[in-house]
């Protein structure tokens, strides 16, 4: 049994059906990759895990989501939920804060307020999230005032430091020079052995790269979930291999 | 320093900038854009030129008369004391602003942060809204008279004053406020949402402090229309020329620092002391325009 377990999930957007049947096991403490084209329903499957999706008007859902055998949808308290899943978005996001307050601000919502606690977690997150030495001298300035890649180090500081289980990140490296880039692929694979992570790319290499498993979404649907070196090396949907040798998408 | 920097200014006329020759040339040219310069530089001109015609004639018709017997602290027919007028415009402002801000920031929270979009009632609300910030002051001076004055037999009194101007100012704090709110990314919200933050401390932690330059910008504008308000407040707050005091001060008549400049011009008898009053309400909105844009600096800052 997987972290996550989806089961006959669909998903609509007023008419317009987004995600149709998905059926997906997520190993834990692996990095599970999502690759497809753009507007497949990746991006929109990752947000129904932490229930994102709920603050989208005219989005129904059907169908079972299991995070370790619990059902997300029914009792269970989504802020707690969200607690537990994090989320990493596409564009980094700080809080117009500054840097020490935003990696604060989840312990604080969570109700850890002890000064000393707090400056524990805002230290060990950074260190986690590899930019600690970047920060450290100015944790009481404006995170805005940082580069775009340590904004996203920053914001995965922030999802770090109320210790969720699992992390998805939805495209966090594509509006990143390839420096950046690198630097979040080796924090993404570092922090594995702690983290389930889940992650959305347009990036083919970058899924090759860093992730364990990996599933390809072609209009709402799952073509095909695999390790990743099996579904690269050979896809057995003749879509899968269209898609990652660059025939279309 | 300033002599090597000049020294190593080109000496040659920039290629990207035109000389006074080329553009003379260049609007001869095409006469018609010569004209369409003209026409807004001297809207320009003239804009500018009423402000500060404006501005002088009254400093030079107000200043000489800004004697000490006008700020006297009780109010007589000799000295035709404005110091009452002052305080009471203060408090006027406090009381309108206690009762009109918190209810038109928590109205605009729940049209932007909890309300569904399309909902009925919100574009009730908004429909409403834009109603309100059309009517003339003097139909709330009215409704004020009829329902508080009259109605609630609260009299001329500053509370009536102070309900009719909060029902005024509303509109004008409840639309600033949204569209501050609307201001703020959404990714903030969904920052916080996936941190685990409920919707309330995503409001009240994140999305008011990013609004606050917003909504103050709507609370000083509201500041400047009570402070300036006239004809709503002749039927509601009285012109009783004193500082409301003691125990009942609130159901006490007072005039508020427009209204005393309108009744002294209108009695004719102080016209001087109407300017000289003109000239502190002047001075007033100005520091309130400048205080409030220091304190939105800062907090924009922070």
């Amino acid at each position: 049994m997987g972290k996550f377990e989806i089961k006959n999930a669909d998903l609509y957007y007023n008419d317009f059906h987004a995600l149709k049947n998905i059926n997906l096991d997520i190993p834990q403490k692996q990095i599970t990759a999502f690759i497809g084209p753009s507007g497949c329903g990746k991006s929109t499957l990752l947000k129904s895990l932490n229930r994102m999706n709920d603050l989208i008007e005219g989005c129904k859902i059907t169908g079972e989501f299991l995070l370790d055998g619990e059902d997300i949808y029914g009792n269970m308290d989504v802020n707690l939920l969200r607690k537990r899943v994090g989320m990493v978005f596409q564009k980094p996001n700080p809080f117009p804060m500054s840097v020490y307050d935003n990696i604060a601000f989840g312990p604080r919502t969570h109700g850890i307020h002890s000064k000393s606690k707090l400056d524990d977690i805002v230290e060990k997150s950074l260190r986690n999230a590899a930019i600690w030495e970047e920060v450290k001298d100015r944790l009481k300035k404006s995170a805005l005032g940082l580069s775009g890649g340590q904004q996203q180090r920053l914001c995965i500081a922030r999802a770090l430091a109320v210790e969720p289980e699992v992390l998805l990140m939805d495209e966090p490296t594509s509006a990143l020079d390839p420096i950046s880039t690198s630097k979040i692929e080796d924090l993404v694979l570092e922090i594995k052995r702690e983290y389930t992570i889940i992650i959305v790319t347009h990036n083919m290499q970058q899924a090759t790269r860093i992730s364990d498993r990996t599933a390809f979404f072609l209009l709402g649907e799952v073509v095909e979930y695999d390790q990743t070196e099996n579904l690269f090396s050979m896809p057995k949907d003749k879509r899968t291999e269209d898609y990652i040798t660059g025939r279309f998408g | 320093m300033n002599q090597t920097a000049a020294s190593a200014r080109p000496q040659k006329h920039p290629i990207n900038r035109l000389t006074l020759k080329q553009r003379i040339k260049s609007y001869l040219k095409h006469p018609l854009s010569l004209f369409l310069f003209l026409i807004v530089a001297a809207a320009t001109l003239i804009t500018v030129f009423v402000l500060f015609f404006l501005i002088l004639y009254i400093l030079i018709k107000g200043i000489p008369y800004l004697t000490p017997s006008l700020f006297a602290f009780e109010y007589n027919s000799e000295n035709v004391s404005m110091f009452p007028a002052i305080i009471t415009t203060i408090m006027m402002t406090v009381f309108s602003l206690i009762l009109a801000v918190p209810l038109g920031i928590f109205t605009a929270i729940y049209l932007v942060e909890y309300a569904r979009r399309g909902n009925k009632i919100v574009e009730l609300v908004r429909l409403t809204s834009e109603t309100l910030s059309g009517i003339p002051s003097i139909v709330y001076g009215l409704f004020g008279m009829l329902f508080f004055v009259t109605a609630l037999h609260w009299g001329f009194s500053l509370i009536a004053g102070a309900f009719t101007l909060a029902i005024m100012i509303l509109p004008l704090i409840m639309r600033t406020t949204e569209e501050a709110l609307k201001s703020v990314p959404d990714t903030y919200r969904e920052a916080s949402f996936g941190l685990g933050a409920g919707r309330l401390r995503t409001v009240f932690r994140i999305v008011l402090p990013s609004a606050i330059p917003g909504i103050l910008a709507g609370v000083i504008l509201a500041i400047g229309r009570i402070v300036g308000e006239t004809a709503a407040l002749i039927y509601t707050a009285g012109t009783v020329a004193q500082i409301p005091t003691g125990r009942e001060f609130l159901f006490m008549s007072g005039r508020t620092l427009a209204i005393h400049m309108w009744a002294l011009s209108g009695e004719g008898l102080n016209t001087n002391q109407a300017y000289a009053t003109a000239v502190v309400l002047l001075i007033v909105v100005l520091l309130i325009n400048w205080l409030s844009a220091a304190v939105a600096k800062r907090l924009a800052k922070s």
